[in-house]
């Protein structure tokens, strides 16, 4: 057993390192999430810089490396900050789907667009009525002739109204439930198409989060991604893989509010000292650190064997599931340790604990993630 | 062109407590992390847009140990044509007279147009090793270039003289040039870079292979020797204002006043 990361692997952590610095300015990251604005600009320099979709083939604009080179990089850029780290990671989202199970043509068109900063994706799985449980969507296409005819509504989709394409998950077969789905992409400025917001979010406030609606929506035949009627197991399985994604963006917003807190304990001095002296903050400190660490191995890893075609659906929602509860406690945690200063914006941690909630509900709340890593513990009995 | 460009791995002390070990002649590095000096990013960028402008190669060096192999992977990511890593156990321990020898000996008779350093390194912070290597391959030289032009056989650099002011010199190539902060934007080590360059093999070159005689260089041949290496003493003059940016500014303000600094 070797704990240690190759040479690319400790190249690419200390360059997206150095690129974070130079690019995710505190104050700039601070107007944008007032104003609601997605870092585009940030967002097209680490296309340039080939860290939007690394994992991706070259062929596709990618350098083919794996998910745990992914999961480094997005590390260090949520730790540097939270929300604009948290925007280069959905940033390519879904597009995992077209890779797997896309046509060349697919592939060649769309996951280029992504590599070289022409388009942002998202993916519309989640409706109104149909979160966790995505066994049935109400959400339909129906073949009509050469092309899918779609109509529905998904909500929550991240990215909507700033995406070039939806990678949409929908109901083909309506008697069939969860084996009766289909998944396909749509450029979203396809005909029909209507994007509302959800409203104001606790925390990712760069990123858009809205409510798309299909009304007529025609797309050609070669749009369908993969199979037909295979579409909630294409979702499922990249799930699996997206999870580790989440589980980087956890660990690393979860480090960047421990590390400040940490450089605000050692510099803090209350009743004759500083408080990092105090025994009890001490503690605390030692079991964050601790939760970081344990957070870490599980993640890296979970991402390790996906990349070595032993991919484990129970350690990627066990990384999941821990990642992002470690976030929200040594987050919150760390805000603690500023006292006053860590309920104030320009000290960042407060951002870092909003940022951090949402690990724990999407992509799989934590709740569904006890319920896959339960599955494959106690199997059928 | 046939640039040459002479870097070096520090310690990134600026995200961790400086603490010196037992012996009192080094720092505690468990903490560190390690990266190319900054200044020689700077180099190696003003080499690389050389490059760029009038064709050529570039080749980066580095003396070191094992570990300090990856400024050179870091260096060929950016876009640097070739590597050499100087490595032997008995260059430990070298002053800069040392590592200037065991980089004279490495560049002699190669077809050099122009050698570039950074000024300074951020751990020893002496600005030596540049001038040293111009001495002994006799070749002329310019430090804390600001600006560096190459037309034809002469270079034109710009460089930061006493009192603030500048100069402009016209050096004929071959020749050694010191590399200052701020003369370019170094650009970022790429994903692709790092792929490109992750199956290279970097050549190393110990004493043998240099014709060095062992006793030149490392410890026994340092003129410059270590006595103790210290923290300085926290002085008392020294307050910390803490609180937001502008509670530290009316702090900073009320104390001008009180003091007579305004």
């Amino acid at each position: 057993m070797k704990f240690e990361l190759d040479k690319a692997q400790k190249d690419i952590q200390k360059a997206a390192k150095r690129f974070a610095k130079g690019e995710f300015d505190k104050e700039l990251a601070l107007e944008l999430e007032t104003t609601h604005t997605y870092p585009m600009d940030i967002w097209r320099k680490a296309c340039e810089e080939g860290f939007i979709g690394l994992h991706f083939p070259d062929q596709y604009g990618g350098s083919d490396f794996g998910q745990l080179e992914n999961v480094l990089v997005l590390e260090q850029f949520c730790q540097r900050d939270s929300g604009i780290g948290a925007a280069m990671l959905t940033a390519p989202f879904a597009c995992e789907i077209i890779l797997h199970h896309g046509t060349d043509e697919q592939k060649e068109k769309y996951l280029n667009q992504v590599t070289s900063g022409e388009a942002i994706s998202a993916g519309a799985f989640t409706e109104p009525a149909h979160g966790s449980d995505i066994t049935s969507m109400a959400t339909t296409a129906v073949k009509d002739g050469d092309e899918w005819l779609i109509n529905g509504v998904k909500t929550f989709i991240t990215n909507a109204g700033i995406c070039g394409f939806y990678v949409l998950l929908v109901q083909t077969d309506a008697e069939a439930g969860h084996k009766g789905q289909s998944m396909f992409i749509v450029d979203a400025d396809a005909p029909g198409i209507d994007v509302a917001s959800v409203g104001e979010k606790m925390g990712l406030k760069m990123i858009p989060t809205g409510e798309v609606s299909f009304k007529d929506v025609r797309v050609p035949a070669s749009s369908l991604l993969g199979v037909e009627n295979k579409g909630f197991y294409q979702v499922l399985q990249f799930f699996d893989e997206s999870r580790l994604g989440v589980a980087a963006q956890a660990l690393g917003t979860a480090q960047g509010a421990f590390d400040r807190a940490v450089e605000y304990v050692k510099g803090r001095e209350q009743f004759g000292q500083k408080i990092g002296k105090f025994q009890a903050l001490q503690h605390k400190i030692a079991e964050m650190a601790t939760q970081l660490e344990l957070a870490r191995l599980i993640t890296y890893k979970a991402a390790w064997l996906a990349d070595n075609k032993k991919p484990d659906a129970k350690l990627s929602a066990m990384a999941k599931y821990y990642a992002g509860k470690i976030a929200s406690e040594v987050a919150s945690e760390s805000m603690q340790l500023l006292g006053g200063y860590g309920y104030i914006t320009e000290f960042e941690v407060e951002r870092f604990y909003r940022d951090a909630r949402i690990t724990e509900i999407y992509e799989g709340t934590r709740e569904i993630q006890k319920n896959i890593i339960a599955g494959h513990v106690l199997g059928r009995f | 062109m046939d640039i040459y460009v002479c870097i070096k791995r520090v310690a990134d002390t600026s995200e961790v407590d400086i603490e010196i070990d037992r012996t009192g002649l080094a720092l505690t590095e468990d903490d560190f992390s390690y990266d190319i000096n900054e200044w020689d990013n700077f180099a190696v960028e003003a080499a690389l847009q050389l490059k760029e402008e009038h064709g050529g190669k570039v080749t980066a060096l580095t003396v070191g140990i094992e570990d300090d192999e990856e400024v050179l992977r870091r260096a060929l990511a950016m876009g640097c044509d070739e590597a050499l890593h100087l490595s032997d156990p008995c260059f430990e321990g070298s002053d800069a007279w040392g590592i200037a020898q065991i980089l004279s000996a490495a560049l002699k008779g190669k077809p050099l147009d122009l050698l570039l350093f950074g000024t300074v390194s951020a751990d020893e912070g002496a600005g030596q090793t540049g001038g040293f290597v111009a001495g002994l391959l006799d070749l002329p030289m310019v430090s804390l270039a600001t600006s560096l032009k190459v037309n034809g056989s002469i270079a034109t650099v710009s460089h930061e003289v006493e009192g603030g002011l500048e100069r402009v010199r016209e050096l004929d190539l071959p020749a050694v040039v010191t590399v200052q902060t701020g003369i370019n934007e170094p650009r970022y080590v790429s994903i692709r870079g790092i792929r490109k360059v992750s199956g290279i093999e970097i050549p190393v070159s110990g004493v043998g292979d240099l014709g060095l005689d062992p006793n030149q260089v490392g410890a026994s041949g340092a003129r410059v020797k270590l006595e103790e290496l210290f923290l300085p003493p926290q002085g008392q003059s020294a307050q910390m204002l803490e609180g937001s940016d502008d509670e530290i500014i009316d702090k900073l303000l009320d104390l001008l006043q009180e003091n007579g600094g305004l």
